[in-house]
C-alpha cells in the first residue's frame, strides 16, 4: 500500500533530473532495490502509469535492478545469502552476522532522450 | 538521441528531509520522541496507557495516534489520561510518514513537552521504511503473534532501538519458543535493548520506565 508515496518520491526525483538535463522524453528509469525493501514491481509500474501521465516522463518503463540480500558472519567472516528465512552463518553457526547487500533502495539513473 | 544520467538517489529522500528538519525542531525544544510500532493488536496503545499510568513527574508527555481509519478510539483513551493528544488519520495510507508527523506536532503544546510518544499504524512492513524525525524506534512484540515474526519481518527487527516484548504473563499458555525468537532478533539487530513486559500485571514495565527516564532530560 505504500508503493504510491514511493512512485511518487520516483516522479519527483525524475523529473528534476529530467528537467535539470533539459530532456525531451524520459524512457526508462532504474532502480535498485535491495530484498529487505519492501516494494511489489507491478504495483509501483501501476501507479506510476497514473501519476506520471501528461509528463515527459509518461511513457517510461520502469526497470528494477534486484539485490540478493547478503551476510557477513562477524565471527569467521563468511559470506552467505539471505535465502529464504534467516539462518545463523551456516559455516560456524554463530548469530553474530551483520547484512553487507540487501538494503539498497535508489534511483540508480534515468535513460533520456 | 538516448543518453543515461546518473543520479544515484536515495528514494525516500522527501521524506528524510523533512524527518531531519523534525528531528532539529523537537531536539530545539528539548523534546524526546519515539515511534512506537507494531502489528495490530500487539498493544501498543495499551503500552502507552501503561506508560502513562507510572510516568516520573519530571516527564511531561504528549501523544501522537496514527489510524488508518478516521477513529478516535486510542486518542480519546489518552485525552481521558489528561495528557495531550492529537490523532492523525492516515485515510487508508498503512504508515504515518515524515509530513504526516510535522502536520500534527503544531496542535501539541510543544513548549510544555519534554517527551512525545508517536503511536504509528499497526503494521510490522510499511513503517520500517518511513523515517518521522523521532528519536528513537521502539518495537512492540507480542507473545500471541509468535516466536517467528523477526525471520518473517526482518526490516522493521533492524531499524529500531528498543524492543518490548508484551503480554509475558500468556507465556505458559503459549508455544513461544523465545532462544528462537531472540537468535532472529540478535542476528539483525545485535545487542538490541529489550524488554519484556505485561501491560495486564504490570510486570518489566518500571525498567522500561527506567530507560524512558534516563532519555528525557
Amino acid at each position: 500500500m505504500h508503493e504510491l508515496s514511493i512512485t511518487e518520491n520516483i516522479l519527483e526525483i525524475v523529473l528534476k533530473h529530467a528537467k535539470d538535463s533539459e530532456a525531451k522524453e524520459v524512457k526508462t528509469i532504474h532502480l535498485v532495490i535491495g530484498q529487505l525493501s519492501s516494494v511489489i514491481d507491478d504495483c509501483v509500474q501501476f501507479y506510476w502509469d497514473i501519476i506520471s501521465k501528461d509528463t515527459i516522463a509518461e511513457h517510461a518503463t520502469l526497470n528494477f535492478k534486484r539485490v540478493e540480500a547478503r551476510l557477513e558472519c562477524q565471527e569467521c567472516h563468511h559470506h552467505y545469502d539471505l535465502g529464504k528465512e534467516l539462518q545463523p552463518c551456516p559455516n560456524c553457526g554463530s548469530s553474530h552476522v551483520k547484512f553487507i547487500a540487501g538494503t539498497e533502495f535508489y534511483l540508480e539513473s534515468i535513460d533520456i532522450t | 538521441m538516448k543518453q543515461n544520467v546518473q543520479i544515484i538517489q536515495n528514494i525516500m529522500n522527501a521524506n528524510d528531509t523533512v524527518a531531519a528538519k523534525t528531528n532539529q525542531r523537537l531536539s530545539e525544544n528539548g523534546i524526546f520522541a519515539i515511534n512506537i510500532m507494531a502489528s495490530p493488536g500487539a498493544g501498543k496503545t495499551s503500552f502507552i496507557l501503561k506508560t502513562i499510568e507510572s510516568l516520573p513527574e519530571s516527564i511531561h508527555l504528549g501523544v501522537i495516534e496514527g489510524d488508518t481509519a478516521p477513529v478516535t478510539i486510542d486518542s480519546d483513551k489518552v485525552k481521558d489520561l489528561g495528557i495531550p493528544v492529537v490523532q492523525i488519520n492516515t485515510g487508508g495510507a498503512c504508515h504515518l510518514d515524515a509530513p504526516m508527523l510535522d502536520n500534527a506536532l503544531p496542535h501539541l503544546p510543544l513548549d510544555e513537552l519534554n517527551l512525545i510518544l508517536v503511536e504509528n499504524v499497526g503494521n510490522l512492513v510499511c513503517p520500517a521504511a518511513f523515517k518521522l524525525g523521532t528519536h528513537a524506534s521502539v518495537l512492540i512484540a507480542s507473545i500471541p503473534e509468535g516466536d517467528d515474526k523477526p525471520y518473517k519481518y526482518p526490516n522493521i527487527y533492524r531499524g529500531i532501538d528498543v524492543l518490548i516484548i508484551n503480554k509475558i504473563d500468556l507465556r505458559p499458555y503459549l508455544d513461544f519458543r523465545m532462544d528462537y525468537f531472540r537468535q532472529g532478533v540478535e542476528m539483525l539487530n545485535p545487542g538490541l535493548v529489550t524488554f519484556e513486559v505485561s501491560c495486564k500485571t504490570g510486570e518489566g514495565i518500571d525498567a522500561w520506565l527506567n530507560w524512558l527516564a534516563s532519555k528525557v532530560s
